[in-house]
């Protein structure tokens, strides 16, 4: 006797020679998928000179979104300003558009608590625990719900974090009080070198909400008009009090897990080779090549713009002065406590200056 | 006035703030119909609505990080561990974010969290239910740890712990919830978070505890008394960070120290406060410092938990210890 079904879609609207397979949806024009391309360009380059600063020594450890771009940057494009980003490490994508500035995130991994302290007042810093921010973020959204506000949470997580019991007692949560929150899976394939299929024996990572008694779906993570379109939908059923959701976004992680990795120790290379055949850049530009929207000479204008534009930020990352040494005690607790007070002198007198 | 338990106390210093700030609210395992299973909690769902006072899917490390984005939501949630021992899947949420959220983002967020457990032996409970690892707290960089060991002073600091911008470890000695009674006016009038309270002056030995050890610390001093050494006692209530001055101006006068605590010894509270003492008050010390603790074992299932309880005897005998040596 069967008492329940339950079924997992798969959403693509661009294939990876870039032609459509279904109808762009409504309210993503030329106009927008431009820039849609725009911004993974730009996020695409930024990733590449993060690297090459890490390389020459001048960034820390670093973890590239490289091939995940059309994660990020759709999910960022398809969120109000006024929605909270509860992000991991590889949503720059999403940030920037949302008043993190590339200089931030380099200054993140350049080892200063500064590049936390950017241009959003509600959006979460870069989540190193793993799936710790899955339930902070259901915290967020009780707060929308309690306050009555129509505004929608996105938490991200890759799917080697979905195997944390964070990640299921924050869906059951999400589920149990219907709350206002979009969990977004990169599902990336590789959690530093264990494998999705050694991660989890689940046929999908979507059906993981079906245990929490909400919808998730599995998105093509390669394809920035599914992941807008599919999350546009999501953040307006959670503005609207319809309660969360589950995307999966398949993609690959065409770089190292971080600077500090070596993939090619456990990834096989014709994996990779197959995976560069279907990444997202190209697929968007082949289908605004046919719109006729795009050519050569655009394609040259927007690097070289791209490049202006990461060179100032880069230039500004290195000009930055170190911080007084006593910002590590400062912004402990709003009131330094008295009791503590002695340490401070100790900190002045020797802490001598901060490591540049 | 009705004189009120330490429980009670507990659910009035809730009720004032939820009737007086709406962004308090206060979730947990079996907070709500329920009223908390030591009735901490107790009627506050049906005076103030379930969206305030919520009854939470049973997941500590949940529990933690709820409470995490709602404080940085600017609420400033209150969350009930039903035990000390069952707050650990909480530690990740609590230590790598509530404590160092304010820290990691220069001060653009920050968590006015209050993350309540009753915790100490003493009541026959089942294993796991009589913790007191306070110390594991303690230690975190960017908590504040927070031990009533009366009514008056639980009202007065929990009001105190819910108003904090920053987020507050409040452990509830369970021992002594329904032990005595006291009148605590109901005036919203919190107590200071970073203060010691000397609850009887003497010249000859200061005593210093917190939570439930109070109550044996109290009638060791008694005792004391009529064996004619006055002793100071010192309820530490805020074990991070410690009043250091308090303890230290009390050590100058009576050049004597005990200190008291349930938990197992080495690395315990006390340890730092004996370090203190020791750094600054070394040359009024007229005796070792003595400490009178639990074991460094595992807190023993309940047919043999008062023999791991500090007892007045055990107190009584450190006193003498000091007294003897000079």
């Amino acid at each position: 006797m069967t008492i329940a079904n339950f079924a997992i879609e798969y959403y693509q609207y661009l294939k990876p020679d870039g032609t459509l397979c279904q109808p762009l949806p409504k309210g993503l024009d030329n106009n927008a998928l431009l820039e849609l391309y725009r911004l993974m360009h730009l996020l695409r380059m930024f990733d590449g000179r993060a690297i090459n600063l890490q390389r020459v020594g001048k960034l820390g450890t670093y973890a590239s979104t490289l091939g995940q771009e059309a994660i990020g940057v759709a999910m960022g494009h398809a969120m109000y300003a006024d929605d909270v980003l509860v992000p991991y490490y590889r949503d720059y994508g999403a940030q920037y558009q949302r008043g993190v500035a590339f200089h931030k995130i380099l200054q993140y991994w350049g080892g200063d608590e500064r590049g936390s302290d950017f241009d959003n007042a509600e959006d979460f810093p870069i989540c190193v625990p793993i799936a710790s921010q899955s339930v902070i973020a259901t915290g967020v959204a009780t707060a929308i719900k309690y306050r009555q506000q129509k505004r929608a949470v996105v938490t991200t997580i890759g799917e080697g974090g979905t195997s944390e019991g964070d990640f299921y007692e924050a869906l059951n949560v999400a589920g149990a009080w219907n709350l206002p929150v979009v969990f977004v899976v990169n599902n990336n394939q590789w959690a530093i070198s264990v494998s999705r299929e050694q991660q989890t024996h689940c046929q999908t990572i979507a059906q993981k909400a079906i245990a929490a008694g909400f919808s998730g779906e599995q998105v093509d993570g390669n394809d920035a008009i599914a992941v807008h379109e599919r999350m546009r939908l999501a953040l307006e059923k959670a503005r609207s009090g319809g309660g969360p959701t589950l995307i999966e976004a398949i993609t690959y992680r065409l770089c190292d897990h971080t600077t500090a990795d070596d993939a090619n120790r456990y990834r096989p290379k014709e994996e990779l080779d197959m995976a560069w055949q279907v990444e997202p850049l190209v697929r968007l530009r082949a289908y605004l090549t046919a719109q006729k929207v795009w050519d050569d000479s655009k394609e040259e204008a927007l690097l070289l713009e791209c490049r202006k534009d990461i060179d100032k930020d880069v230039d500004i990352y290195l000009s930055i002065k170190p911080a007084p040494v006593t910002d590590m005690i400062d912004y402990m607790y709003a009131e330094w406590p008295e009791a503590l007070k002695e340490q401070r002198a100790t900190l002045l007198q020797f802490g001598g200056s901060p490591h540049d | 006035m009705t004189k009120i338990t330490l429980v009670e106390a507990v659910t009035q210093a809730l009720a004032y703030e939820l009737a007086h700030d709406e962004n308090v609210l206060v979730l947990g395992e079996d907070v709500g119909l329920n009223g908390g299973v030591f009735r901490a909690t107790d009627g506050l769902q049906a005076r103030f609505g379930a969206n305030r006072v919520m009854d939470t899917p049973l997941a500590e490390s949940m529990i933690a990080g709820l409470t995490i984005g709602m404080a940085a939501q600017g609420l400033r949630p209150v969350a009930e561990f039903q035990f000390m021992g069952f707050s650990y899947p909480g530690l990740d949420n609590i230590l790598n974010h509530a404590a160092r959220l304010r820290n990691r983002t220069r001060g653009r967020l920050h968590c006015p969290a209050v993350f309540r457990m009753p915790f100490g032996g003493g009541i026959h409970a089942p294993e796991h239910h009589s913790e007191s690892t306070e110390a594991l707290y303690a230690h975190i960089p960017g908590l504040q740890v927070v031990i009533p060991s009366s009514p008056a002073r639980a009202y007065g600091l929990l009001l105190a712990a819910i108003r904090s911008p920053d987020p507050i470890i409040f452990l509830e000695p369970k021992r002594i919830y329904r032990l005595v009674k006291q009148e605590v006016p109901d005036n919203g009038v919190a107590l200071p978070l970073e203060k010691a309270f000397v609850l009887r002056e003497g010249s000859d030995v200061t005593l210093i505890s917190w939570g439930a050890s109070m109550h044996e610390t109290q009638q060791a001093a008694d005792t004391l008394a009529q064996m004619g050494v006055t002793a100071e006692v010192i309820d530490v209530a805020s074990i991070k960070p410690l009043d250091t001055a308090t303890l230290v101006n009390s050590v100058n006068k009576t050049g004597r120290c005990v200190i008291v605590h349930e938990a197992a010894r080495s690395g315990g509270v006390g340890a730092e406060i004996a370090a203190q003492i020791g750094e600054k008050a070394l040359f009024s010390l007229l005796a070792p410092i003595q400490r009178v603790t639990g074991y460094d074992t595992t807190m023993p299932y309940f047919k043999l938990e008062n023999s791991y309880i500090p007892s007045v005897a055990q107190i009584i005998h450190a006193v003498n210890l000091t007294l003897e040596f000079s």
